[in-house]
């Protein structure tokens, strides 16, 4: 009992540590509203540059007396295949700089970051210029395997899996009652086996629940991660949540039973000339609708929902001079709560969907009997039989 | 966005409203009809709610 009250106290500290951390990110950015510049550019500005990755894990910047401008966080590595190799430099050297005016000299090349992605500069390039369309024009992009903040957010939630759900299986090996932490992990691995994996793939659940579960609590945690004032939005990048669904797309692809390739490509009880028709829509079905909208349901929801409690912050900055600070900072506490309760909701139920459409799908492919049609009358019998038993 | 995206948008918007209200409404009879099925038609339902989800949103990923 002693030691539950000491985490939740431990919990309680680190929430107001959060909290204080974010309510002085948006006190910042509410100081640098003065002047000729677009209040909701600005703003805008500030919210697209959230939604994307970036190669530095940046908590929040002040203007201070001297109107310097100050950014607290820490550089990550950014690690590049250019045309000389594999060139790895801290992020720090970059020294916040996004319009590619700070060049980087780093393994006999150099580099310049514009718009959160790194540039190579040509051999006799000085300074990289851009085209009306603010591509640059004397700089191309490099294969970036950076550890940037994303992959900061992912490499983090995957060794604190790899702790959490290790020491609860090591739990199982001495008693069968787990302790501490894993009495919290437990009813939900119970329940993603019992309630999405068993109900939908069907009695070869096992060999499934690892990937299930692995997918949910990544979702989950990575989406209530992205509800901290840290401002990770690793769900809400396209590249994960692809990658997530190519996943599930390789597992039902490769464990498709004949009767799940029959049925897509020649299926029985349809007339023969309807038959490619049919199969070219299952096709596309499979390898394109399927992972798409998986990929795009979560990329959007989270990012959507990242959008929207941003700007709800801003409503404390872009509402100030018609409701005085103080009606402004209510309107967008409240507002802002509100959503972020919400967005509890939808982290947990992203996740869940993800994790029941991969069973779903799974569960088309490996699916063992199908109904009627080319069966006699005996062995549907056997099968009903088989049903019962 | 120009003017014909944010119509397409608002489109995109009106029939997955009717759609999910077609879907929340008849849960919900079901639910009033059997409520010992709660859970069942719950599950559905969300999956429905999602697949519907995915296809709005491709939409309007891709008419962005």
């Amino acid at each position: 009992m002693r030691v539950f009250k000491k985490s939740i106290d431990l919990a309680a500290t680190l929430f107001i540590l959060l909290f204080s951390i974010g309510v002085s990110a948006s006190a910042t950015s509410d100081e640098k509203e003065e002047g000729p510049i677009n209040t909701q550019e600005e703003v805008e500005g500030y919210i697209l540059h959230h939604i994307k990755d970036s190669h530095d894990f940046h908590l929040f910047s002040y203007t201070n007396d001297e109107g310097e401008r100050k950014h607290v966080g820490f550089p990550l590595p950014v690690i590049v295949w250019s045309s000389e190799g594999l060139v790895t430099f801290m992020s720090s050297r970059f020294h916040h700089d996004d319009s590619g005016h700070h060049i980087v000299e780093a393994g006999g090349t150099r580099f310049a970051k514009l718009h959160s992605k790194i540039y190579e500069l040509e051999s006799d390039a000085e300074e990289i210029k851009l085209d009306e369309e603010e591509h640059p024009v004397n700089a191309h992009k490099v294969l970036d395997f950076s550890i940037t903040k994303s992959v900061f957010g992912m490499l983090l939630i995957g060794i604190l899996m790899l702790v959490w759900f290790g020491g609860l299986a090591r739990q199982y090996k001495n008693k069968q009652i787990p302790t501490g932490f894993g009495r919290i992990l437990e009813p939900l691995v119970l329940y993603v086996r019992d309630e999405i994996a068993k109900p939908n793939i069907g009695h070869k659940y096992r060999q499934f629940t690892g990937y299930l579960l692995t997918v949910f609590f990544f979702i989950w945690i990575l989406n209530l991660l992205g509800l901290t004032p840290f401002g990770f939005n690793v769900t809400g990048q396209i590249a994960v949540t692809a990658a997530l669904a190519i996943f599930t797309l390789i597992i039902y692809t490769f464990k498709g039973n004949r009767d799940y390739w029959e049925h897509m490509l020649w299926m029985p009880g349809v007339p023969v000339l309807i038959r490619p028709v049919l199969a070219v829509i299952e096709l596309a079905g499979a390898f394109l609708i399927k992972p798409f909208s998986l990929l795009v349901r979560l990329f959007a929801n989270i990012s959507a929902g990242h959008i929207v409690v941003m700007s709800l912050i801003a409503i404390l900055i872009t509402m100030k001079s018609e409701l005085t600070v103080f009606g402004s900072g209510l309107l967008s506490f409240v507002l802002s709560l509100f959503i972020t309760l919400i967005e509890l909701l939808v982290a947990f139920l992203q996740a869940y969907i993800f994790t029941m459409l991969s069973a779903l799908f799974i569960g088309m492919a490996v699916a063992e009997h199908d109904h009627g049609h080319d069966h006699d009358e005996e062995s549907d019998a056997e099968e009903v039989r088989a049903d019962f038993i | 966005m120009t003017v014909p995206n944010l119509v397409g948008a608002g489109l995109i918007v009106i029939g997955a409203g009717i759609g999910l209200g077609k879907i929340g409404g008849s849960a919900m009879e079901g639910i009033a009809r059997q409520p010992e099925a709660t859970g069942k038609i719950q599950t559905a339902m969300i999956i429905i709610a999602a697949l519907l989800e995915g296809l709005a949103f491709g939409a309007l990923f891709l008419g962005k």
